[in-house]
């Protein structure tokens, strides 16, 4: 079985949201909708302050608590863990995006423009089947698939990696095949100690985020 | 300790949301108390199929595909919106059925329905993870108890006899635990101000004054109305506060901090 997850090393995201513009360029999500963002975060209190930044978005939980509580089947789950949307199911009821404990969802009702009107690029790509229904990141599980078909790994090849993962600057974000014991994603937490948002919640993220190496016994 | 984004209100549902629990559970409370007190007259079953209809109707406008709202129905299986749709539609038949009919039996089933309409309606609130002030497993009680404080408030407007009283008696104090109880449960949870004042209205102008006049109603008759008034708006307010002011979410926590350079 395959189960694609995603890592964020907090030790070298630097916080210069290239990852959350790839995620627009690559998606056409219109203004205010980021399915890949960084909160930019203060820890601590003067003068020991800390700034981390965090890459944030759909975690794609092992126990989805959006799909349980869509009434129409639009979010589903596929076998390799990636949690998707049938826009052509989806009525837009948002209780999805209430049920989100990681505010990865979004709707948009109406189509929005940069610049007010479309721009040649935003009108090429504008696609009505997204609005008035709930989205949010994939996975860019076209890329995966599409790689996949082609033999390529995805989360090694750039062609089968989702675009956040293949613009970071700093080589913070990663992508791979947890249950692959060789892979990338297996390795650094294996090295690595991490921990995943709101684990209290029992959703079981697919996003791990690493914050330090693993204590070696001396 | 993480001062990252604090929690932020919902902003995906509003007041449409919010009137669906509000007069959606008013019209189930005010069934299952006409069944209660085995009421004769079907005014409270058209009234209860109005509310009912009329909180659907306005969640229905709050959503993006409103021509596919008939795929509510796709998943029973886990989905308490889903439950709630179906719930909904069988107590529309059951309270057909006892309107043409005036029969005690469908009356019973109607209020059946009703009561699994706001089951449902709880459930929905305790489904959602992403807000803390709703999936509190004590908002069950609340929304239960609060639509039966509504209901039988309306009840009070209508028909204020002894049975009606009781019902309302009882129902007015089982809201005012309920409500203790879910605060003492989001105790260290962000809600916000506006439920505190809602919830103190609720205690004081939903509960004390309602139960004053009750005893009033014992030599002006008048104040029962006055009664079922004030637990109705009591209520109502409670509830719109919850779906809309005091659902915040939880924001973002880091449980660790990264550690950088060397060590």
């Amino acid at each position: 079985m395959t189960r694609w997850v995603m890592i964020a090393d907090l030790r070298r995201c630097v916080g210069c949201q290239t990852c959350t513009a790839a995620c627009k360029h690559a998606n056409a999500t219109p203004p205010e909708v980021q399915w890949r963002r960084v909160l930019d975060m203060e820890v601590g209190e003067y003068p020991a302050v800390k700034r981390v930044f965090v890459p944030v978005g759909c975690m794609h939980c092992a126990d989805p608590p959006c799909m349980h509580v869509c009434p129409s089947t639009a979010t589903r789950q596929r076998a390799d863990g990636i949690v998707t949307i049938d826009y052509e199911l989806c009525i837009g009821c948002s209780y999805c995006a209430v049920a989100c404990p990681y505010q990865a969802r979004y709707r948009t009702d109406v189509a929005e423009f940069a610049y007010g009107k479309a721009m040649p690029n935003e009108a090429v790509r504008q696609d009505e089947k997204r609005l008035g229904v709930a989205t949010k990141c994939t996975f860019c599980s076209e890329r995966v698939d599409a790689g996949l078909e082609k033999g390529l790994k995805p989360g090694v090849d750039h062609e089968a990696t989702p675009a956040c993962v293949n613009s970071c600057i700093a080589q913070a974000l990663h992508f791979g095949d947890i249950e692959d014991k060789g892979s990338n994603v297996s390795q650094l937490l294996a090295e690595n100690q991490f921990f995943r948002m709101h684990e209290e919640l029992g959703t079981e993220p697919g996003f791990y985020y690493l914050w330090d190496k693993k204590e070696v016994p001396a | 300790m993480s001062y990252g984004p604090r929690p932020w209100q919902q902003a995906s549902w509003d007041w449409r949301a919010a009137a669906n629990f509000m007069l959606g559970g008013t019209g189930a409370g005010l069934t299952i108390a006409a069944a209660l007190v085995q009421i004769q007259s079907p005014h409270p079953v058209i009234l209860a199929l109005l509310l009912v209809a009329g909180g659907l109707g306005s969640v229905w406008l709050e959503i993006g595909r409103k021509l596919r709202a008939i795929h509510v129905f796709f998943n029973p299986q886990t989905s308490w919106m889903t439950r709630e749709s179906f719930a909904a539609l069988l107590f529309f038949v059951c309270a057909a059925v006892e309107l043409f009919f005036h029969s005690t039996a469908a009356l019973g089933a109607t209020a059946l329905a009703a009561l699994a309409f706001v089951y449902c309606q709880a459930r929905i609130l305790r489904a959602a993870k992403g807000i803390p002030a709703w999936r509190a497993p004590q908002v069950v009680a609340l929304i239960m108890t609060t639509s039966f404080a509504e209901g039988t408030g309306v009840l009070m407007l209508m028909n204020p006899d002894i049975l009606a009283t009781s019902l309302f008696t009882a129902a007015v104090i089982a809201r005012a635990v309920a409500w203790s109880r879910y605060r003492a449960a989001l105790k260290q949870t962000a809600c916000g101000a506006a439920l505190e004042f809602a919830g103190k209205a609720l205690l004081q102008i939903g509960t004390i004054v309602p139960l004053a006049l009750v005893l009033g109603a014992v030599y002006l008759p008048q104040a029962a109305v006055l009664a079922g008034i004030a637990a109705i708006l009591t209520g109502w307010r409670l509830k719109y506060v919850l779906v809309t002011r005091a659902a915040f979410n939880q924001g973002f926590a880091l449980p660790r901090l990264p550690v950088r350079g060397t060590r």
